[in-house]
């Protein structure tokens, strides 16, 4: 099983530190894991402004990249909905059909494909769980409040192997964080404040860490949180996962 | 309807300038929201309601021209007149002509956002008629010269002390009272009389069930019902989007909407209208208004399927703390967002940007409208009509240039982790929308690409 790496570019840039402990976690499974250095961006951020027309590039380049791969697997839920519903190529319309059906988010990727059923990791901390919508109502790696149907959640199923972890309740468990890619200068105003009110929520249980499956979510609280002079953190789930 | 050349963004931003009220507004809906979850937990089959009723108004878009002939052929035999509607402009005139007919210039009006999408209230006051809403939220609103702010919760907006202000100035009640007992009952005598007076009442309609060609009208306060009752002619305008096949469906979509907008099992009065009354009249007048166009759009059709519960809204993270004048149309929140763009792009190409795309509202549908996909496809489609800001567009064409090359995308990257690091005051003003409220992410030495090649190559 060969496996393509996709690093979305804001944590490739910001954040390494979510992408190295995706790697090494993916690495300690055993997995064939290789990262294409000529990749850069899913295109999400043109299409969700409403210029998907412009992504064919990045749809190109992705496919150059990604094809030769068994399974592609990135630490974001946002950017893998993207792919799985918009990648297109009119030139190559079976490699990007191929590309859709092979990406998996990193944490269904552990329970689903690598079946995981233990870790061999440590955080003594009090968490928080961010679900981001993208992951949790686009991707389904989680039951959603909404919805009358048996829960799940496929990332806090790999939370809960992780050693000494204290899983906090929040008031609103699934109530977006208010990123929503441009928005977050486009209707600044509403943006800054979902992203207060969520952070609040955290805080007001405990939290010593927030995590979840994308890093923008967590850059854009991790920005509130250090405008209060907060120490609570943010943390990519690989993080956590990789951690002792 | 509100008139304005503000976006979103920025009627949002002014909403925002008072975070206690920003505070108090969110969590009265979300308090409406979780009394939806508990209603929808307590019916096991509540998924497969929503599905069925999502198919039901399948059939009935593909079918409208033959349920629509269908019903006003039953109606005609029941003894009822019905009117066509093309636009708003058509609609109100047929009202003001009827009204004409009969010699009234003073109506009675229970809730219709119909109603309120054609501007009738405007179009009437303008040639000398008046009327007077009945649904509470709806009055409170009218005495404040302000548009509902929500379908189902038209002063959801307003706190109690503020609708006693507004009572203390047009009602007559001593100034300072807030106790909700006392200005209810106050409301109550004041339409009572509104109720006893008028000889024309029109009504918004829920339903219409083409087999019968009688149709549902939805209260929880009776207004619609005293209204209708007491007077000689009654006028009920609906959008030709609100047919339903045959009376056993109703039990469906009685049952998903008031759980759906309120979180009650089913609405205080689910009246049935059929035939006028001897001597006297009753008109339905069908209204298409860009409903015909939005049909054609494949994309956007099924928004047609919109029972007006408001369940969206009140799930809508933005909604919910950005206030329903922010999206400046008659039908506010996620479901307005894809239903004004199809009546005016211009006008209201700022609305399907006015989200996260967070996919709550289609959880919460209970047609299961797809609504925050139609919300990306608007965006595409404003986009390429030409709505986008030139700004905006030039932007994006530069990031589309970086991402789409490897070596430009280094490049950047790179650039900008340097400015961060050593020329942050560049975007930490308040120039950076996102450095208003938010800090920027610390940089890292090097990316995750660059750590790669020395660390696994």
């Amino acid at each position: 099983m060969k496996v393509g790496l996709f690093i979305p570019c804001y944590v490739d840039q910001f954040y390494p530190g979510a992408a190295i402990a995706t790697l090494q976690l993916l690495e300690k499974f055993g997995v064939d894991v290789t990262y294409p250095p000529k990749q850069t961006c899913c295109g999400q951020p043109m299409a969700n402004s409403g210029f998907e027309h412009l992504t064919t590039g990045c749809n190109e380049l992705f496919i150059e990249n990604f094809a030769e791969f068994d399974y592609i697997v990135a630490p974001s839920g946002s950017c893998v909905l993207h792919i799985r519903d918009h990648i297109h190529d009119d030139k190559n319309p079976k490699a990007a059909e191929s590309i859709s059906h092979k990406i998996y988010e990193l944490t269904t990727f552990l329970t689903d494909v690598l079946k995981v059923q233990s870790l061999n990791a440590r955080f003594p901390h009090k968490v928080g769980i961010h679900q981001s919508c993208h992951g949790q109502r686009g991707l389904h790696i989680s039951s959603m409040s909404e919805l009358v149907a048996p829960e799940f959640s496929k990332p806090a199923s790999l939370l809960n192997m992780v050693n000494d972890i204290d899983i906090i309740h929040l008031s609103r468990e699934d109530e977006c964080c208010g990123f929503g890619g441009t928005f977050c200068v486009t209707e600044e105003a509403i943006s800054a404040k979902m992203g207060k009110d969520r952070v609040a929520d955290h805080l007001a249980h405990g939290a010593e860490y927030i995590t979840g499956v994308d890093m923008s979510c967590l850059m854009h609280m991790e920005g509130i949180l250090k405008r209060q002079g907060s120490k609570t953190k943010v943390i990519h789930i690989a993080e956590i996962l990789n951690a002792g | 309807m509100e008139h304005t050349t503000k976006d979103h963004a920025e009627l949002a931003q002014e909403f925002n300038r008072d975070e206690e009220r920003v505070n108090w507004h969110d969590e009265t809906l979300w308090f409406i929201r979780e009394k939806r979850d508990k209603a929808a937990h307590n019916i096991p089959e509540w998924e497969a309601l929503r599905e069925t009723a999502s198919q039901i108004k399948n059939n009935v878009l593909s079918n409208l021209d033959n349920y629509l002939q269908q019903f006003e052929k039953a109606a005609i035999a029941n003894g009822v007149t019905v009117h066509w509607a093309a636009d708003a402009t058509e609609h109100n005139q047929i009202v003001h002509k009827l009204l004409n007919e009969v010699g009234v210039n003073r109506m009675v009006k229970s809730k219709s956002m119909l109603t309120e999408e054609c501007g009738l209230n405007e179009y009437l006051a303008h040639h000398g008629i008046e009327v007077i809403d009945s649904d509470l939220g709806e009055r409170i609103v009218q005495l404040a010269g302000e548009p509902p702010s929500h379908i189902v919760l038209p002063c959801i907006h307003k706190k109690k002390e503020e609708i006693g202000e507004i009572f203390h100035q047009n009602l007559g009640t001593a100034a300072g009272i807030s106790d909700p007992q006392f200005l209810t009952e106050t409301a109550r005598q004041h339409l009572r009389e509104v109720f006893l007076t008028r000889r024309a009442a029109l009504t918004g309609v829920n339903f219409a069930v083409a087999e019968t060609g009688e149709f549902v009208v939805c209260t929880n306060e009776g207004n619609a019902d005293m209204g209708a009752h007491l007077a000689d002619i009654h006028i009920a305008s609906m959008g030709i989007e609100k047919l339903i096949p045959e009376r056993k469906h109703l039990g469906v979509f009685l049952r998903l909407l008031t759980r759906s907008a309120t979180g009650q099992p089913i609405t205080t009065y689910s009246s049935h209208f059929k035939k006028p009354r001897p001597g006297s009249q009753m008109h339905i007048i069908l209204v298409d208004n860009g409903r015909s166009v939005q049909l054609g759009r494949e994309d956007f059709r099924n928004s047609l399927k919109c029972i007006r519960c408001g369940a969206c809204m009140n799930t809508c993270p933005v909604y919910r703390r950005s206030g329903g004048h922010s999206y400046h149309s008659a039908i506010a929140g996620p479901i307005g967002s894809i239903l004004a763009p199809n009546l005016d792009m211009k006008q209201y190409a700022d609305l399907p940007f006015a989200s996260t795309l967070c996919g709550s509202c289609s959880n919460v549908c209970p047609v299961k409208i797809n609504i925050h996909e139609q919300l990306y496809k608007w965006r595409q489609v404003l986009v390429k009509d030409g709505y986008a800001p030139t700004g905006k567009k030039a932007g994006m064409q530069l990031m589309t240039w970086t991402l789409s090359s490897p070596g430009l995308y280094h490049m950047a990257g790179k650039a900008g982790r340097w400015v961060l690091k050593y020329a942050p005051f560049a975007v930490n003003n308040k120039l950076n929308p996102w450095y208003i409220h938010r800090d920027l992410p610390t940089p890292p030495a090097q990316s995750f690409g660059e750590w790669y090649k020395q660390n696994r190559k």
